[in-house]
């Protein structure tokens, strides 16, 4: 039989495989969004903070000169320009660590507590996408909101001091050319990434974990073996690295990600860039692999537990 | 191939069972009532068929192992499991949103077609809403969705009696045909009386009643005894006795072999027991002390009716 007779007869491989990426994506995608209607506090936190954050420099920036602090001085040719808005960018890394804490302990515990898993496990939606869609909010939505709200705060701080300066006969030469806006932007996104999105992943997805699976107090049950396994290792060997490790993928302090010479906020180009580095520590690989079985463990989970 | 089938099905939750290896066979386009006293098992049962719990023995749903294939069961089943479950934060259009997002079989216009009919606005949130228009808004959803089977769990429970009205004029008028099939247990028994095509009845995790209306109407008749005559019927062996205004009202199964129509004719007045009676006279015809937790060792004289 010529297996070539009638193309139009089947799909191609190509066109059935894009056919099943959208049958797949489509509940995916939706499972994102209902975390997104569910969890204002994702994008609202950031905005909260930008708009306080603005509030203050639209302050200091209009704030007669002998009032201002060091910040408010854009005249000065120094790197007191970048100031505020490394802050700005620390103050986007700080929420999403905060959100992605509160989040997290929070998205396969709700669900059975307000017994709505009942409602989401009646629809055609795996308990493996419902858990990847969870996790995809702390390893990409937040800190992509942080990035986006993190870059509309600088660009607003740039066309207020920009607007001062010119209203003012003062040249804006020297603000445009300290501040590297594109690199500084994408350093960010790079940064929040690497430091606050994949070395902290086996302390989210250990969350989520323990999420899907406490009947109360999700919080305190993710910290307890952290305490238990910390308290016997200072007990017996009279040191705390377990707790210094898990206080460091939290925080984001990769040692591949140097933060500890002078220099390297977010807004200071290529001083911490180093993929190479990170790539290829073991504890990114480590770190990963862990990830992966806690997400395993709380499909498992997700599929198991009934509503509280 | 029928829409539920399960054989030997057992649950245990520590202790206590909860379904004691029961058989079961739902066949496409009936609508059935699972009729069972608080604890009886019937949520438990649903559960099962759902996928939401794992379970013993076999089941097949849609010729599906619902344990392992929930979400694709879930193209084709809908249920409502108890009373409301829709998340509280939910607006009525992201509800909507969601649903047709992640249901190919889920047709948005119906379904704004029966919001249009109450007074759900689409901007309110779920806790915004009365009870009753809760389970009216998750009715229209599951309506809304083109489903082999919908399964219904103590749906109206707690709703005041216009919403329990309209709940079953709704699913009958406007969503039920007869390739879908129902399944809903309640314990509003009255309410399904004339809803229901099959009814089982679930005790202690068992089966102890399956049939269809139509046999359970031409098997069962209730007696209502003349005075003189109340030996005579007792003789015959009623499954349940009852005193009402001073009568003897008596329950008989026409296929125990012990009595017929036109014997029981003679006696006094016949007519047929409701839903309600009929339960409690097969209940009460079982021994009390009966342990609940060996499959198969009181074979019920009720049992084994087939459609």
């Amino acid at each position: 039989m010529n297996t070539q007779s009638n193309p139009m007869a089947e799909p191609l491989p190509a066109q059935t495989a894009a056919q099943a990426s959208t049958v797949a994506a489509r509940p995916f995608y939706f499972s994102v969004l209902r975390e997104l209607w569910e969890y204002r506090f994702i994008h609202l936190a950031p905005l909260g903070v930008g708009a306080v954050f603005l509030f203050g420099f639209l302050i200091t920036a209009f704030l007669p000169a002998h009032m201002r602090g060091e910040w408010g001085n854009l005249t000065r040719h120094n790197e007191h320009f970048v100031g505020p808005y490394d802050l700005i960018a620390g103050l986007m890394m700080l929420t999403t660590m905060v959100v992605n804490v509160f989040y997290c302990s929070d998205a396969l515990y709700g669900e059975r507590r307000d017994r709505s898993i009942l409602f989401w496990k009646s629809m055609p939606v795996s308990d493996l996408t419902t858990v990847l869609a969870k996790a995809s909010i702390p390893l990409l939505v937040v800190p992509l909101v942080a990035w986006a709200v993190a870059i509309a705060v600088q660009w607003i701080m740039l066309m207020v001091s920009s607007a001062v300066l010119l209203a003012k006969g003062l040249s804006v030469s020297a603000l445009w050319t300290q501040l590297s806006f594109v690199r500084m932007s994408l350093l960010l996104l790079y940064h929040l990434f690497t430091a606050h999105t994949i070395w902290p992943a086996p302390v989210y997805c250990w969350l989520l974990l323990v999420s899907g699976w406490a009947r109360r107090a999700v919080l305190l049950w993710a910290a307890l073996p952290v305490i238990a396994i910390g308290g016997l290792e200072a007990i017996v060997f009279h040191s705390w690295h377990f707790v210094a490790l898990v206080g460091t993928r939290l925080i984001g302090a990769a040692p591949e990600i140097d933060l500890r010479s002078p220099g390297t906020l977010p807004t200071n180009p290529m001083t911490h860039i180093t993929p190479g580095l990170f790539l290829s520590s073991f504890g990114l690989w480590m770190g990963l692999a862990v990830s992966v079985v806690f997400l395993a463990l709380a499909v498992r989970l997700r599929h198991t537990r009934e509503p509280i | 191939m029928p829409c539920i089938e399960a054989r030997g099905l057992r649950k245990t939750f520590g202790t206590t069972v909860a379904l004691a290896g029961i058989d079961l066979r739902v066949e496409d386009g009936r609508i059935v009532g699972l009729v069972g006293p608080n604890g009886a098992g019937k949520t438990t049962a649903l559960n099962a068929i759902l996928g939401l719990i794992p379970y013993e023995g076999e089941l097949r749903v849609l010729g599906r192992d619902p344990w392992t294939e929930r979400d694709r069961l879930m193209c084709d089943v809908c249920f409502i499991a108890d009373v409301a479950v829709l998340p509280r934060w939910i607006r009525v259009g992201q509800a909507l949103d969601y649903v047709a997002g992640v249901h190919p079989r889920f047709d948005r216009a119906k379904a704004e077609s029966f919001l249009a009919r109450t007074n759900i606005a689409p901007r309110s949130k779920v806790r915004e809403l009365s009870k009753g228009m809760v389970t009216q808004l998750h009715l229209a959803l599951v309506m809304a969705i083109d489903a082999k089977l919908l399964v219904l769990d103590e749906p109206t429970l707690g709703l005041d009696l216009l919403y329990r009205k309209q709940f079953y004029d709704s699913l009958l008028n406007d969503y039920f045909d007869r390739n879908r099939t129902i399944v809903v247990t309640t314990n509003q028994v009255e309410e399904i009386q004339n809803v229901i095509t099959d009814l089982m009845f679930i005790e202690r995790g068992r089966i102890v009643l399956s049939s269809s209306m139509e046999e359970l109407e031409s098997r069962f008749v209730e007696l209502v005894a003349k005075p003189e005559q109340t030996d005579a019927a007792r003789a015959l062996r009623p499954i349940h006795e009852r005193q009402s205004l001073g009568r003897s009202i008596l329950t008989f199964d026409t296929q125990s072999g012990h009595a017929d129509r036109q014997q029981l004719a003679g006696l006094g007045e016949l007519r047929t027991p409701s839903i309600a009676d009929l339960f409690v006279a097969i209940l009460a015809s079982k021994p009390a002390d009966q342990p609940g937790d060996q499959p198969d060792n009181h074979p019920s004289q009720l049992q084994g009716v087939s459609r």
